[in-house]
């Protein structure tokens, strides 16, 4: 019960009032950018209203410069519970697109970065020729490939989900790769020599000893890629044009300046983003407990 | 034929050079870093002639994959255009976005330090907003500023903020509670405290979220171009070049981008190790 309580004092609240503050903010920010419009609208209506009577306004324009969080609010419950999930009007059905390209390129990208990794510390060849680059690919801007490979491929005649995926998987890649080749080069000398000792072959010292020591290096990298994937998804479906996606929804939404739509698809995106690494985080915390337990 | 014939066997050839380069034991320090050097220089080479062969003798369309000679041929003659394109999307939108991001988001921390429930508040949030997917906000800043510089520049200080403030407050409670104790003793006020013992802890994470921030911020500014500019950026360059299928140009703009990230970060990294060059990290492993 004390710890209870003390967990409410010492982490939920002074979440509870930033977010509050942060709230407050918003909303005076509602009515400073939205009021210029309707003056606007009033002094072409010939007409001068007072303060009092604007800012009610502000907090229902259509389109206003910064929508209000209960327009969000009511937006996303319009286009989530109210639409049929094969409607093009949903957003869950965007959500949805975007998710399963960014979840396939993160499966792709994660197995091609660990076997990599596991190529490279095998091969002290490969390792010196090829780790190099991979670290500097870290510093450059890849997603600046995006537009030319969606298409490309568009132009070969692969289309849909697969090219979305490939970015995405371009994306968690590198990060996998980085941080698999530190957690598999991470394993204990002392327990090396012993496998060593018990005459274990490459594999049984890969399975035993090596891999193990590597999954907390390998779950930190991971939660950073599936992060990465999202956003390969999004900047993968901007190119094509407004189809179908997440960042479709941004790109019509801001062809047509319907704000609340853009902010709507960002909340989206933000709840299935937290939601990926969230899931990454479980997973790593049960995996983990589980071997400790061994 | 003779094309691929000649790539594999170059790359044989460069695979045996550098597995003799590996696996010699080099008497000289500088015989040993010129062999550190070279192996992966020559990959990289072994690479742009598989590349260069395979195109030409498979005989590949220019608008699929255009050879790395091609992309050369290109780079060279719209210098111009490039330079422009840096111009913007760096100079104008990366550096200025990236200063005042850092700037603030380090500012913010050392507001927030003072007050525990404030770190307890702001941190989950700032944790929690480092894995959205930030870009998203493009946008929103490209309507609300204008398709201009201006709100590549509110891009990238978003992007760039939380980053830096989630580090920094992580790194300010770096120092030790024992050298706190010690400059309490020594009766050192706030300000004491803080430029000589816990500013100088919190480099290196400081250093670490710069380092993250260049490379997020160029993301950040080529994303947003995406949304919309005047007809000069790098983003732009690559997303009207690509409709116009002129692959070889999106290459070459693809080959300064990487160079310019690179650049912006190995800066930043010597940077700081020349300023936190006391801390382990910069001092260990290597001779």
């Amino acid at each position: 019960m004390r710890a209870a309580t003390s967990l409410l004092r010492e982490r939920i609240l002074p979440v509870l009032v930033v977010v509050a503050a942060i709230l407050v903010v918003w909303h005076v920010f509602v009515v400073v950018m939205n009021a210029p419009f309707e003056r606007d609208q009033a002094a072409r209506a010939g007409m001068s209203p007072s303060f009092a009577e604007i800012v009610p306004r502000t907090f229902s324009q259509t389109r206003p410069v910064l929508p209000a969080p209960h327009q969000i609010a009511a937006e996303l419950w319009d286009t989530t519970v109210n639409k049929a999930i094969t409607s093009k009007r949903s957003l869950i059905y965007h959500a949805s697109v975007t998710l399963s390209a960014a979840l396939a390129g993160f499966v792709i990208g994660s197995l091609l970065g660990i076997g990599l990794a596991i190529a490279l510390i095998h091969s002290r060849v490969l390792d010196s020729s090829l780790m190099p680059w991979v670290i500097a690919s870290q510093t450059v801007p890849i997603i600046a490939i995006a537009p030319m490979v969606i298409v490309v491929l568009n132009a070969v005649g692969i289309t849909g989900l697969l090219p979305k995926a490939m970015i995405s998987a371009y994306l968690s890649f590198f990060p996998v790769a980085v941080g698999a080749v530190t957690g598999l080069r991470s394993a204990d000398r002392l327990l090396l020599d012993m496998m060593r000792t018990y005459s274990a072959s490459k594999a049984q010292i890969f399975w035993k000893v090596r891999w193990p020591s590597s999954l907390p290096y390998v779950f930190a990298s991971l939660k950073i890629a599936v992060a990465a994937a999202l956003v390969g998804a999004i900047v993968g479906e901007l190119p094509t044009g407004a189809v179908a996606g997440l960042g479709a929804r941004l790109l019509s939404g801001s062809y047509y300046g319907q704000t609340v739509q853009i902010w709507s698809a960002l909340v989206m995106a933000a709840v299935v983003g937290a939601g990926l690494v969230a899931l990454v985080g479980l997973v790593q915390s049960v995996v983990l407990r589980r071997m400790e337990g061994r | 034929m003779g094309y691929l014939v000649f790539a594999l066997a170059f790359w044989i050839a460069a695979w045996a050079v550098n597995g003799a380069l590996v696996s010699h034991a080099f008497a000289t320090p500088t015989g040993a870093v010129a062999a550190r050097v070279s192996v992966p220089a020559l990959f990289g080479l072994a690479v742009l002639v598989a590349w260069e062969c395979t195109v030409r003798g498979l005989a590949i369309s220019p608008i699929l994959l255009p050879p790395p000679s091609a992309i050369a041929a290109r780079l060279a003659v719209s210098v111009p255009v490039l330079w422009a394109d840096f111009e913007q999307t760096f100079l104008r939108s990366v550096l200025p976005g990236y200063i005042i991001g850092c700037g603030a988001g380090f500012v913010a921390a050392i507001l927030i330090d003072r007050s525990p429930f404030l770190q307890r508040g702001l941190l989950p949030i700032g944790n929690l907003v480092s894995a959205l997917p930030m870009v998203g906000v493009a946008p929103i800043m490209v309507m609300w500023f204008g398709f201009d510089w201006q709100s590549k520049v509110a891009v990238v200080v978003i992007v760039t903020f939380f980053p830096m403030l989630v580090s920094a407050v992580e790194g300010l409670a770096a120092a030790g509670r024992m050298e706190r104790d010690l400059m309490r003793t020594y009766a050192a006020d706030w300000r004491q405290t803080m430029l000589m013992l816990r500013l100088p802890a919190a480099a290196p994470f400081i250093f670490n979220a710069l380092k993250i921030n260049s490379t997020l911020a160029l993301i950040g500014a080529i994303v947003a171009e995406f949304f919309g500019t005047p007809t000069v950026g790098m983003g732009f360059r690559i997303a009207t070049e690509v409709g116009r299928s002129n692959i070889d140009m999106v290459w070459a703009e693809i080959a300064v981008a990487a160079v310019v990230g690179s650049l912006f970060y190995g800066l930043v990294a010597l940077t700081g190790r020349a300023l936190t060059f006391w801390h382990p990290s910069n001092r260990g492993g290597r001779a």
